[in-house]
């Protein structure tokens, strides 16, 4: 089994979130829940992140912070999307600074609906990543060269 | 100390010292999340967390940079080798000095001003637990007549007895050394610090894996450091010296807990009065009863 599910790290970052789905973010990390039980520690480093958790919808000013933070994280690496505006742009859909959901900015692989998203929730949702996490680091093993090639053809 | 007792002091160092130092960061973050009214990890989390970091795509910011972590690491356990082979007490502190100095060029290096702020503030530690640390030498040569490990250990007098000023302000620096809250400037295990990761920002995947382990062999060696206080040619003591220095361990922790993180000036004055009073006080009495 790969270590990577067994010691998840990661970077928290609010999108243009109300606040609602951050508290409950960090109410993981509280002695109710205690999500550290699992080996997941809060970073505040995307080079030493392995899970991706944004809050809120992207709007046009942080598109290249988004996009720099999932840059910067290594592989095997996920990204959950936190609360329906992360989802889907929710409310605040319609807005003219919205593009709208994460993932018309950055892939993402896990999406956690609600408003706010509750901490069982959301637990659930990082669960879920590591199983994705898990597929992630077997096609590292499996296809290193076909991951060179795409990298070499992305570079062309 | 003959050699073969060197040689099996560095072979029990260099096996044994990662897995006790792991052992022993999985057992401080259980007691740091029951003394926060959390459930905890389990004790081989860190192992996890560096096997992990070995699978994760490397990643670095310039060559030179892996180069200067690997030098941080051999220096720590050559270090380390030196202490448990019975060296020099001088050589020792200047070898571990030389290893610091080589993690703050390796963040240096990467010109990124998180690691770059980092970098400075262990230059701010290290200038503040440098004195104490010599002053503790110089007791150790004051009382025993000899820099060399092997002959403190194997001495008649127990450290401690006419050492305990030096002994606290050594137990008040180790703080700093083993980035412990209120003195974890530079870097920090904990989230939600004004500069959290510090020093290691831009180190990820096997470079940090790297320095991960080159902690768990200096947390050792420091601890190595407490037992020198407590061990003397008597059977017994060596009991005495592991029971101490898993107790001091244990108020390291507590410390961690319980204080919020101070300012570098702080720091660097607390630590510099601390090894006046306690350290130099000590060393003047030594000198005038012996």
């Amino acid at each position: 089994m790969s270590y990577v599910t067994k010691s998840p790290w990661i970077i928290h970052y609010d999108g243009s979130s109300c606040n609602g789905c951050d508290i409950e973010v960090l109410a993981c990390l509280t002695p109710m829940y205690d999500v550290e039980r699992f080996g997941i520690i809060n970073t505040g480093n995307p080079k030493h992140a392995d899970i991706f958790l944004v809050t809120g919808s992207v709007n046009e000013q942080n598109i290249t912070v988004v996009k720099l933070i999932y840059e910067q994280m290594p592989e095997p690496k996920v990204v959950v999307a936190i609360g329906i505006c992360a989802t889907s742009g929710g409310i605040f859909k319609e807005c003219y600074n919205i593009m709208g959901g994460i993932d018309t900015v950055i892939p993402v692989d896990v999406y956690v609906p609600g408003c706010a998203a509750r901490p069982e929730a959301i637990i659930d949702g990082v669960v879920k990543g590591l199983g994705v996490l898990a597929e992630k680091r077997a096609a590292m093993d499996q296809k290193p060269a076909v991951a060179a090639e795409v990298k070499e053809k992305e570079e062309a | 100390m003959n050699l073969t007792t060197s040689i099996i002091g560095i072979a029990a160092y260099l096996i044994l010292a990662p897995i006790a130092g792991g052992l022993l960061a999985g057992i401080d973050r259980k007691i740091s999340a029951r003394m926060q009214g959390r459930f905890g990890p389990p004790i081989l989390q860190p192992f996890y967390d560096f096997f992990k970091l070995l699978e994760k795509e490397p990643i670095t910011v310039n060559r030179v940079q892996d180069f200067y972590v690997m030098c941080f690491f051999i220096f720590i356990v050559i270090t380390g080798c030196l202490f448990f082979a019975g060296g020099d007490l001088l050589l020792i502190i200047f070898s571990l000095t030389l290893a610091s100095i080589f993690l703050v060029i390796a963040a240096f290096s990467s010109n990124s001003p998180y690691a770059q702020i980092g970098a400075e503030r262990e230059l701010l530690q290290m200038m503040a637990y440098e004195p104490m640390v010599l002053i503790t030498a110089v007791g150790f040569y004051i009382l025993n007549g000899s820099f060399n490990i092997s002959d403190i250990v194997s001495s008649q007098v127990m450290g401690i007895q006419y050492l305990p000023g030096i002994f606290i302000g050594f137990v008040y620096i180790l703080t700093i050394k083993l980035r412990k809250s209120p003195f974890d400037l530079s870097m920090s295990h904990h989230g939600h610090q004004e500069l959290v990761k510090g020093l290691t920002t831009e180190f990820s995947g096997k470079t940090m894996a790297v320095i991960e382990i080159a902690h768990w062999y200096e947390n050792i060696f420091l601890l190595g450091f407490v037992y020198l206080f407590f061990a003397n040619s008597l059977a017994w003591s060596p009991v005495l010296a592991v029971v101490v220095c898993l107790a001091t361990y244990f108020l390291e922790i507590l410390i961690d807990n319980s204080y919020a993180r101070m300012k570098w000036q702080f720091a660097i004055n607390a630590s510099w009065i601390v090894a006046i009073t306690f350290g130099f006080v000590n060393l003047l009495v030594l000198y005038f009863i012996s």
